[in-house]
């Protein structure tokens, strides 16, 4: 919403074609876009659309077969600090603690180390996980988990932060308290953040913009404005009108 | 048999050693009514239903289906689970017939059964298809006709779409309710998802927090086919969703 427009990160005409031995098979067709400054974006699309594929180039983990990525006007090629990244499946260290998993990326890169913790516990603080530093993953709920993987991406003070649909493994009251949540991180801790999500409501839900994608291989289908307030309600009529339309503006992948 | 009770379900009550699961559970179920559990998350709905499948014993109570307790040996009681469930080394029409081949259903009953269940799911194309070649959606599809192939007593399902998208979510709806009428079964129905509840059930069983007791009993008097942004339905939606809510 209140993005004035400054480009942060910039998508132009990325295509990606994976190569097997004797077929091509187009996974992206042609895609651009902007990310906005301190914008809630998101990018909606069917399963295996190539959704992830997308963000692994954006973050500069995978390269495109054409086309660009530039950040604050420079080309992204390898991985860049500057992208935080919160997965699916967590990726959590098995090994290590809440607070160590939270304060890796500050470790890494030889923050020093009072500030390694100060840090990590401000960003356990705000995921609300006060109390469990010294627990393990395997202690924690699938919820709860996805809180350290969040509160690690902040850790590393991203300038942008990929959500690579985090909240597709939990239960759905699990999830509307989490993305309630996600808002509030967002409101508090100013960022760009690029979500991803097959899921409308949750879209709807959190999006500043929503980028809809197409299935495979994935163009950009339609991008829509969300005008309503947030906290959002699921149940207001204007947005379910709007869950309505771009339900139908969906390609269904029976 | 219309409008008598199917299902009985006599204090249902489930205790972990100390730990009180399920408290004093009573409510009846008519044959061919779809009815829809919900609750919040870790209430014990899961415990509920491993009580109504009898994988779990109750501490006491009695779950009576046509006044004889319940027995999968007599009953036919049918379970769709939320991650789909497919015999992977069976094609899509052997898959429905494995139930209703350890019901002993003659040969020519079943195949019968399978072409009118492949017709209803549009199936008919992918029939000699394995379950790998299929998607999630179209697996799960497949294990939701296989429960209904047996004419079960009593249907469980278990969050059967439990992380499909809306536009997935709505088609799979009215594709269970298709299914409901076409062979009038009394249904049990899981949810999380206080929407679909409410398209689904004519009635909604609201659970309460651990120690789960039933807190509501709600009759869904709308009309078919439902609209989900008519005032009555959103209105229902929202009662319900004040009733559960913890966040």
């Amino acid at each position: 919403m209140e993005h004035g427009n400054k480009v942060r990160v910039s998508v132009r005409n990325v295509t990606k074609v994976f190569k097997d031995k004797n077929r091509e098979r187009p996974v992206l067709d042609n895609i651009s876009f902007d990310i906005y400054d301190n914008e809630f974006l998101v990018l909606l699309g069917p399963g295996r659309c190539g959704k992830s594929v997308l963000l692994n180039i954006i973050s500069g983990l995978m390269p495109a077969t054409s086309g660009s990525i530039t950040f604050d006007g420079k080309d992204v090629e390898a991985p860049d600090p500057e992208f935080g990244m919160v997965f699916q499946r967590t990726g959590l260290l098995p090994w290590l603690t809440v607070m160590d998993n939270v304060r890796f990326g500050p470790s890494m890169r030889n923050v020093d180390k009072s500030e390694q913790y100060s840090k990590a516990q401000y960003y356990i603080d705000m995921v609300g996980l006060t109390g469990f530093e010294k627990h393990y993953p395997y202690q924690l709920s699938g919820g709860m988990k996805q809180r350290v993987g969040i509160a690690r991406a902040y850790a590393n003070s991203p300038k942008v932060l990929i959500m690579d649909e985090p909240f597709g493994a939990l239960d759905a009251q699990t999830r509307y308290n989490m993305e309630n949540e996600v808002l509030s991180f967002a409101e508090k801790e100013k960022r760009s953040i690029l979500f991803v999500t097959n899921n409308i409501e949750e879209a709807l839900l959190l999006g500043d913009r929503i980028i809809l994608l197409t299935a495979c291989p994935a163009s950009i289908k339609a991008i829509y404005d969300i005008p309503f307030k947030k906290p959002r309600d699921t149940m207001d009529q204007d947005f379910l009108e709007l869950r309505k339309v771009i339900s139908e503006n969906t390609d269904l992948a029976l | 048999m219309e409008n008598e009770s199917k299902i009985r379900v006599d204090h249902l009550t489930k205790k972990f050693g100390d730990l009180l699961v399920l408290d004093d559970i009573s409510f009846e179920v008519k044959q061919g009514e779809f009815v829809c559990v919900v609750g919040p998350t870790g209430c014990g709905k899961t415990t509920f239903l491993n009580l109504l499948t009898r994988i779990y014993q109750p501490s006491s109570g009695e779950l009576y289906i046509d006044g004889i307790p319940a027995d999968p040996k007599k009953h036919n009681i049918s379970f769709a689970f939320q991650e789909p469930s497919a015999m992977p080394w069976l094609t899509v029409s052997q898959n429905l017939e494995f139930g209703m081949k350890i019901k002993k259903i003659p040969p020519e009953e079943r195949a019968k059964r399978i072409d009118r269940l492949l017709k209803l799911l549009g199936m008919e194309d992918v029939r000699d298809a394995y379950p790998r070649q299929l998607s999630v959606s179209a697996e799960q599809r497949v294990i939701i006709g296989r429960a209904f192939s047996t004419y079960p007593d009593l249907l469980l399902m278990d969050e059967p779409y439990g992380q499909m998208d809306v536009k997935m979510r709505f088609y799979l709806e009215d594709e269970v309710l298709k299914l409901w009428k076409e062979f009038n079964s009394t249904v049990i129905f899981i949810t999380h998802n206080i929407e679909e509840a409410v398209y689904l059930a004519e009635r909604v069983l609201v659970l309460s927090n651990k120690p789960a007791k039933i807190k509501e009993n709600i009759k869904i008097d709308l009309p078919r086919p439902r609209d989900i942004s008519s005032e009555q339905f959103i209105a229902l939606r929202r009662h319900i969703t004040d009733s559960i809510k913890w966040w």
